[in-house]
């Protein structure tokens, strides 16, 4: 058994985390640690599963993080309680349930530097509020720049960042070497690294426990989080919705609030309502348990890949979405496989890992990949989609922003940029590459 | 990896493909007479359809012409390939 540092460079020493090797005392003296052994107890009980009542204020349509958050901010910010988060799987079970947990808020736009800036502050605080933890550890993000192009719209968005109070700076490969010494910087690779961008703050979360985190405090305060109840339609009376139809009976509403991602197409086609949406797969995988290797988070956008390490050890790694339209959560191999080469060519080390899961999520993309958040033209209806590979980050931010614009039936300031009617305006929000996203 | 027939060339890989969206979404006839709102609808709304789905594929890497399919967007299977000046055919 070999001796290695905690962030070794060397492939040979990305060894699984087996039991003999815990026992064998490695890591230079630091006591052997049981992946997840450091991972929080759940308490018995997280929330209650009561049957839905005949009427409601608000009704949620979505209990991922999103709808979750929504609620919570409608109790803690407005002081609306009688909500229901309706859930047609299990609670937080979709793209919450397996997501990169990549949280971060270095976009180029003012409006989205806005929103998502708003949402890291919130995790920043965010343990404290829920009384629950969700180790979010603010581990940093490297966008990777390959080419001359990458470096110069990097560097324009360094500026835009810093401008807009966003942590931001420009490294160079000897400086991305300190902050992650498993990156190949040699210049002898197809895409070179030719520096990166650096958010400090930037971080991760275990997503389960946000989502749990959420569903807690929300129930203590009286929202009924109503599970395997599948909305199959409205109650429409002119420009209001007075109902919503579910396999669980028919729930009054003063307001909707759809929160669905994925789904919100199939939920506005009932509505006769065409949202600019397409639902695409997007797949992401993690290896098995290995010791720690990697300290922080990279990203680069011209290999169509994202890694960071778990707390528990896997590396997660996220793809591009596939190409075609789908609602299978499920993806193609071969964007797997391209995926993997790349990584495999930015982290030598990562070569002898394994494959422990791989899983797709439904995502929802926007023309010009910036949510959709806001009015729709039903009086009573609001519309929250448009996150597509996104949205995890937003999860407070948003909750935060939609609850006001729910209470108030006005679209808070954060949210205005992103109404459903941009794309009749022309006043789009630009994030295609502006972003860092590998989209 | 998924097969798909194209029209001309018969079955390839996945991989030899691109996709193009909704298909049957004819370029308006009087562009200049459409609403800023019609012009939107035209230009960024899609059917986002859960189930069987009408849409367009470019055989790239083979004889680089496009065609029509109708795929489920669930399952991922393709029911039919079709010609572009073909109707969209009756599948199960």
């Amino acid at each position: 058994m070999t001796t290695v540092d905690a962030f070794s460079t060397d492939p040979a020493d990305a060894v699984p985390h087996t039991p003999a090797a815990a026992a064998a005392g490695r890591l230079n003296g630091t006591p052997p640690r049981t992946p997840g052994a450091d991972l929080p107890e759940h308490p018995d009980a997280l929330w209650k599963n009561p049957e839905p009542k005949k009427a409601y204020d608000v009704v949620i349509v979505g209990g991922g993080g999103h709808g979750l958050a929504t609620a919570h901010y409608l109790v803690k910010n407005h002081g609306i309680t009688n909500v229901a988060v309706l859930e047609k799987g299990w609670l937080a079970g979709g793209n919450m349930a397996r997501n990169t947990t990549l949280i971060r808020s270095n976009y180029l736009w003012d409006e989205s530097a806005a929103i998502y800036e708003h949402s890291l502050k919130l995790w920043e605080g965010l343990e404290e509020d829920l009384g629950y933890p969700i180790l979010f550890s603010q581990r940093g993000v490297l966008n990777l720049a390959h080419t001359l192009q990458d470096v110069r719209d990097s560097v324009r968005r360094v500026e835009a960042n810093v401008l807009n109070g966003v942590d931001a700076e420009w490294i160079e490969p000897d400086e991305v070497r300190k902050i992650c010494p498993i990156v190949n910087t040699s210049s002898d690779i197809r895409y070179p690294v030719l520096g990166a961008t650096y958010q400090p703050r930037a971080g991760i979360a275990k997503h389960d426990y946000v989502g749990w985190g959420f569903a807690r405090r929300i129930d203590e305060a009286g929202v009924d989080i109503i599970q395997n109840c599948e909305v199959t339609g409205f109650v429409r009376d002119g420009n209001r919705v007075t109902g919503v139809r579910t396999t669980r009976g028919d729930i009054a509403c003063g307001t909707v609030a759809l929160a669905a991602a994925g789904s919100t197409s199939v939920l506005t086609d009932m509505l006769g309502l065409r949202v600019p949406i397409q639902s695409h797969p997007l797949q992401a995988l993690v290896s098995e348990l290995l010791e720690p290797v990697h300290p922080t988070i990279v990203m680069s956008n011209a290999v169509h890949v994202y890694v960071s390490q778990a707390h528990k050890g896997e590396l997660v790694m996220g793809a591009g979405v596939d190409a075609y339209n789908g609602y299978g959560q499920r993806g193609a191999f071969h964007i797997i496989e391209r995926q993997m080469a790349a990584a495999v060519e930015l982290f030598p080390v990562f070569a002898r890992a394994h494959l422990l899961r791989t899983w797709g999520g439904i995502v929802d993309t926007t023309p010009d990949a910036s949510p959709i958040v806001g009015r729709t033209p039903y009086d009573n209806v609001f519309l929250n989609c448009g996150w597509g590979t996104g949205g995890f980050k937003a999860t407070p931010g948003l909750g935060w922003v939609f609850a006001d614009t729910i209470a108030n039936d006005e679209p808070h300031p954060y949210a205005a940029p992103f109404s459903l009617d941009r794309f009749v305006t022309g006043r789009l929000v630009d994030e295609h590459g502006a972003a860092a996203v590998a989209h | 990896m998924q097969m798909i027939k194209c029209p001309w060339c018969g079955p390839r890989e996945e991989v030899e493909y691109h996709y193009g969206g909704q298909a049957h979404v004819a370029y308006p006839a009087e562009p200049a007479a459409l609403s800023d709102e019609e012009w939107a609808h035209y230009l960024f709304f899609r059917d986002n359809t859960r189930g069987l789905f009408a849409e367009r594929w470019v055989h790239t890497a083979g004889c680089r012409r496009w065609f029509n399919a109708v795929r489920d967007t669930v399952t991922y299977r393709f029911h039919a390939t079709y010609r572009p000046d073909e109707p969209r055919p009756v599948t199960a």
